[in-house]
This record gives structure tokens, sequence and C-alpha cells, in this order.
């Protein structure tokens, strides 16, 4: 095939499949080959998780995220609660105090207004409980068939009232990785009530506002070098790109990564390995090991972070390399998630 | 968790270790049959525990890899029609056919559908009468029981628009082939406890005896696995070759009579295209006469149909275990996860992608 590498994504797929925008290397490829270079600037090239960069005095962030979730309410949440704590955990992970959200509603024809009305409630209420305002928005209505119901894209705008420099560059060898929470309950809580992948579970979506712990680590005076939520891909996938960026080798223990019984017995049925199921309400910290001590304290004082652990640290090593030690104490290497995580046969 | 982690358990694993490395006086070569243990292998790390002279070699246990081409083909072919609704296990979905896998006709709008069951499945058919649906009945004698449930109970149901797309394989065959080869190196097997605990070991104690081999039926934990070795070890070492059981929590001598009799009843025995290794006899099911309308390559008439495999990939010989997929020319340079060439690389059980994402570094 002929290779035109200034448009089509190195895998050489001739169509945008499910899985590049799976959160692995397929959408890595299609950031790296199409839409950075495409876009190329100074603030797009810090890679973070929001735009970084300074109006006057001020230090802002300001990033945006779609909601394309299926099904629409799920065990912890829906897709308008996940529309303002995904945009709000991304500006938290710049260190920023988030402010101001915007909204766009993708409604398709027909969808019930109780619907819709349940939806923008959870969204009031989850904003209300992170002190962001929404300031403005948009609504568009498609024909019924062309939208799954509603799409949600927001976008968000904060203020960094620090000057540390927050991003995968800052990482050093000898920082310690905490973990904010256990793993793995969102991907579960809503692949448990996809279609034809039933099975009875308990498992409640981990969505939540991340903005609190991070101000509260930052007001604690803890020198945080680099913070990630662990959305799509999950763990694995958010430790890779750091390590990658960094050019260090981040080493984790499998044994201190908390994990629910439920959620790993699932896990288990399914085939799936836990580091790589998406999350929505936790992150990772990585600062020098002498506030490890400290932000763990500070970090369960918040409902979200109680199980908050040290899982693993930092080193020279190979870089881009992030390894595992395994339960019975032998080690490996963590890859990123190629394509979506499938269930396996048996 | 219960009944796992007993079994991954770094003391006993730590203690087997030892056992072992005092066991093992010589080199030995050692197949895992089963992709499942391949992949606890070498998500655990497990070859880290091992005295040098041990090699484990990855078996053809793997469903998706031996799938054949074919087949991939005619699933792609009836799953783009647009009466079809088409259900698989998740991990064929990616496995790579001639113009492309399912994912894509999925991307080009046909209904392709993930589910966890067959009986998922009929359920699907029972609520879209007016739709054709086929589920991908891949697997080995693990897989087989709930696929003939399926069918059983389409049957009962008088769901007319329920089909099977059979590529069912059966261990004991392919097993029989690797180990009469005239390149053999295998010296020892690591039984699949899955297959055996649907069907039993008898038919493996005439393999032990005639091929001199012995054979340990083993779990999937790393308890389980290090356990085998070490039973597998200590027969090689005393010069034994008999069939003994690691997975006694799970497999019986007899197997599971009520599965057994199920897969009797819907399924009989015949020739199969193994991915990569040819034609092996008598290792495949296929619909019985009088199930013969469940059967969808009969009823989407690609019974004729055939394929060429690409001469690129050396999937066949990792299978037999003649080559480590690392040995590949192709492999992480032309074929990855992302890009499979053949189907180790595409299931997380195959012996590809498991090197692929576990042992790079």
């Amino acid at each position: 095939m002929e290779k035109r590498p200034d448009l089509v994504p190195a895998a050489d797929h001739r169509q945008v499949l499910l899985a590049h925008g799976g959160g692995g290397t397929l959408m890595h490829q299609l950031l790296e080959e199409l839409f950075l270079p495409a876009f190329a600037n100074e603030i797009l090239d810090q890679r973070a998780d929001g735009a970084v960069f300074s109006l006057g005095a001020n230090r802002l962030a300001f990033t945006t995220d779609s909601y394309v979730v299926q099904p629409l309410f799920f065990p912890g949440g829906d897709i308008g609660k996940l529309a303002v704590c995904g945009t709000v955990n991304d500006l938290a992970m710049c260190g920023a105090r988030p402010l101001y959200l915007s909204a766009g509603f993708i409604i398709e024809e027909g969808l019930p207004f109780e619907t819709l009305r349940q939806v923008v409630e959870s969204m009031r209420r989850a904003a209300a409980e992170t002190g962001v305002q929404l300031v403005t928005g948009d609504t568009k209505v498609v024909e019924k068939g062309k939208g799954d119901g509603m799409f949600i894209n927001t976008a968000g705008i904060g203020v960094i009232a620090h000057d540390l420099p927050i991003q995968p560059r800052s990482v050093q060898p000898g920082d310690a990785v905490l973990l904010s929470g256990d793993i793995g309950r969102h991907g579960l809580a809503v692949m448990a009530l996809r279609e034809g992948l039933a099975f009875d579970s308990d498992i409640i979506s981990d969505c939540a506002p991340l903005a609190a712990p991070v101000l509260a680590l930052l007001e604690g005076g803890i020198e945080i070098h680099c913070l990630r939520d662990l959305t799509r891909g999950g763990l694995a996938s958010g430790m890779v790109e750091i390590a990658t960026s960094a050019g260090l080798q981040i080493n984790l223990e499998e044994r201190a990564i908390p994990l629910r019984e439920d959620v790993k017995g699932a896990c288990e049925l399914l085939g799936f390995d836990p580091l790589y199921v998406a999350n929505e309400g936790c992150f990772t910290i990585f600062l020098p090991e002498r506030d490890v001590k400290r932000a763990l304290a500070i970090l369960k004082g918040h409902e979200c972070c109680r199980e908050a652990e040290r899982i693993g640290d930092v080193g020279q090593g190979y870089g881009g390399i992030v390894t595992l030690t395994t339960i019975i104490g032998s080690r490996r290497i963590v890859a990123m998630l190629s394509g979506e995580q499938l269930p396996r046969i048996c | 968790m219960k009944y796992v982690d007993e079994y991954r358990d770094a003391r006993v694993v730590q203690r087997l270790a030892r056992d072992l490395a005092q066991a093992c006086t010589r080199p030995w070569k050692i197949m895992e049959v089963c992709g499942g243990q391949t992949h606890a292998i070498v998500k655990f790390g497990i070859t880290e525990l091992l005295p040098a002279g041990i090699e484990l070699i990855h078996g053809p246990g793997c469903p998706v890899c031996v799938t054949p081409l074919a087949m991939i083909d005619k699933a792609a072919i009836i799953a783009a029609r647009p009466e079809v609704i088409f259900c698989s296990f998740g991990d064929m979905l990616r496995v790579p056919g001639s113009a492309g896998d399912l994912l894509t006709i999925k991307a080009n709008g046909g209904d392709v559908r993930m589910v966890y069951s067959p009986l998922d499945a009929v359920n699907i058919a029972r609520a879209n009468p007016d739709r054709e649906v086929v589920f991908f009945a891949v697997g080995f004698e693990t897989t087989a029981p709930a696929n003939a449930m399926a069918v059983y109970q389409a049957s009962r149901l008088g769901l007319g628009n329920f089909s099977l797309l059979v590529a069912q394989v059966m261990v004991p065959p392919a097993l029989k082939a690797l180990l009469v080869s005239p390149e053999r190196r295998i010296q020892g097997l690591l039984a699949a406890g899955h297959v055996c605990t649907v069907m039993g070991y008898r038919e493996y104690e005439p393999l032990a005896r005639d091929c001199h081999v012995p054979i340990v039926v083993t779990g999937f934990e790393p308890v389980d696995i290090m356990q085998g070795i070490y039973l597998c070890v200590r027969q090689l070492e005393e010069g034994r070759a008999e069939v003994e059981n690691q997975y006694t929590r799970s497999v019986r001598r007899e197997g599971n009579p009520a599965a057994r009799k199920l897969m009797g009843d819907v399924f009989t025995v015949t020739t199969q295209q193994w991915r990569g290794i040819g034609e092996i006899p008598a290792s495949g099911l296929r619909l019985r006469d009088a199930y013969a309308a469940y059967d969808a390559e009969r009823r989407f008439g690609l019974g004729a149909y055939r394929a060429e495999e690409s001469s690129l990939c050396r999937s066949g010989l990792v299978l037999q275990g003649a080559i480590r997929p690392v040995e590949c020319a192709c492999f992480g340079n032309g074929c990855t996860p992302e890009k499979p060439l053949g189907a180790p690389m595409v299931s997380s059980e195959g012996a590809c992608a498991a090197y692929y994402l576990y042992r790079r570094g």
C-alpha cells in the first residue's frame, strides 16, 4: 500500500476504528501522525491533559472532552456527571482550580425530556460540588438514529495559583508514585450493563471530581511533579505515557495496587487485566519520596481517595519502560493497551 | 479472592521454585498446551523462576490462533450481510482475515456483536425474529458444551433464525500430531486443565505410554503451573511417562459426563484444518446431520470457500513449538498487535502477543 505519512496512521487502517478512540496505541498513532503535526504549536506540544498558558499575570489551564457513554445512566453516575467530572479532572491534573465550563449538547430526536432533565440535574449537582460554573453552552438536535441518545462536550478553564511545572517532564528518578484509589470500577460498571455482556454485579463507577484532593495537596505544600487521571486505557496506559514522555523507567508493585474483590472477580471472569480498565475517579501523583507520608495523609482525608497507596517509584533504567513486580515476586513489562480490551474465549 | 489468591501465593510459588531447582539435573523442554497457560506464564513472569535448563514451549492451545483463515473469511462474509447479526467472543473480532477483521466489517456498518456466551446469541435471536443471528462457535472442548447447548436450546425453541459457524477443535489429536512428528522437541506436556475438566484425561493415557511423554493435567494460576512443571520434571528425571493430575480441584479422570453427552448429541468428529499447521484427521467437530439446519456454512452456501494463508507469517512453526515468536523475522517488525499478520499476535492467549506485550524489554 502507498504510504502517506502525513495522513495515514501507521497501522494503515483505511477507516477509523473504535480502537482509534480507545486510549491505546492506535489512538496515540492517530494523535502523533495526524492531529499533532496538523496543529503543532508550543502549547499543544506540552501534551498534557489540558493546555497550560499565561494570560497577563495569570497562568491558566484549558481543556475539552466529549462524552459518548452508553448507556447514559450507569451505577454511580451518568453522562452528565461524567461530562462535568471528566473536564474538571483534566483541569485538576494540570494543578488548576477549575472555574468555568461550557457545555455542548448533541441530542437525538425523540430523547425523552425526563432523561434530559435528569442529566442536566446531575450536571448541576456535580458542578455545585466542585465549585465550577457552567457559563456558556450550545444545543443541537440530530435526526433519530444519528446520535446515541445524547452526546455532551464540555470545555473548561481553570486558574493555576502555584509555580510548579506539573508535567511528565518534571518527573525525576527517585520519585514515588501514589495512586489515589482502587482501580477498574468505572470500566466494569459500564461493561456490566452492555447488551449481550450482562453479568450480575454491584460494581459502582468511581466517577468523581478530583479537584479537591489535588488542591489540598498543593495547599499542603506537596511538591507535585506530575499528575495523571487514569481514564481510558487505565493505569497501565497512563504510566506508559508518562514513562515515555519523561524518558524514565516506572516500577510498579502489583501487591500495592488497590483493587476491590468484586472488580478483581469480574476481571478474572472476562479475562481482563484490571491495569487496563478505565477509571473516572482516580489518579496518580509523582512526587519526591520525602512528601509521600504527608501526601497520603492529605489524600485519605477525601472520600474519593480513602484507598490511596504508594504503588511504585521512578528509576533511571530504560526510558519509557514500565515494570510490574507481580504478586508472586517476579517482574514483567507493562505495555500500552493495543486497541480495545476484548473478553477472551476461555 | 477465594480460589484465586491461594494459587497466587508468593511463598508457595517460591517454595515450588526451590523444589524444582533441586529436582532438575538436566535441561528439559516442556510444552504448555493451552494459550491460557501461556498467558499466565508471561503475565506472572514465571519463566524467571525456572531453573536455567527448563525451556517452556508454547503449544497450539489458543483457539483464536488455530482457527483457519478460510473460517475467518467466512465469518466476515456472513457478518457483512445486512440481514445478519453476527455474534462472537471478543477476541475473534480482531483476527485478520484475507480482507480485514470483523471490527472492520463493523466499522463498515455490519451488525457485529460481542457476547460472553453463545446463549446470549440465542436470546438475541429470540428478540430479533426478523434477523439471521449467527454465533461464531470457536474453541476447544472447553467451549463445545456451551455451543452444543445453544443449538439444543435453539432447536427446542424452534428458532429458525439462529445458526452456528463452527470451528471447533480438539486437543488430543493435535498433540498426537506434534508428538509423532520427526521434528519433535517436546519432552514433557502440561495438558490444559479446562479441556480436561470437560473431557477427563483417559484419552491422554495411551498418548503418554505410546509416545513416552509425561503429561501433567495443569491449571492456570502460578501455583498450578509451577507445580505442573515440577511434577513433569520429576517424571522426566525418573524416566517415567504417565498422566498425572495437578488440577484435582477441577478435573476428574472421566471429565464431566453431562457436558460430554450434550457435545456428543449435537456434534460429531470430523477432519479439521488448523491455521499454520494444516489438516489433522479427527481433530474437529461439526454439527450432526440432525442439527444441520443450524449450520451457518450451509445456510449461507459457504461450504466450498477456500483461502491462502500469508507466506510471511511463521505462526505455524510457533504453534508447533518449533520456533519461539522472537525467532520470526516479522515479530514486532511488520507484525504487532495493532497490525497482526497471524492470529497468535491477536489473541491475548496467543504466544506472539504474549511475548510482545510482556517480554520485549
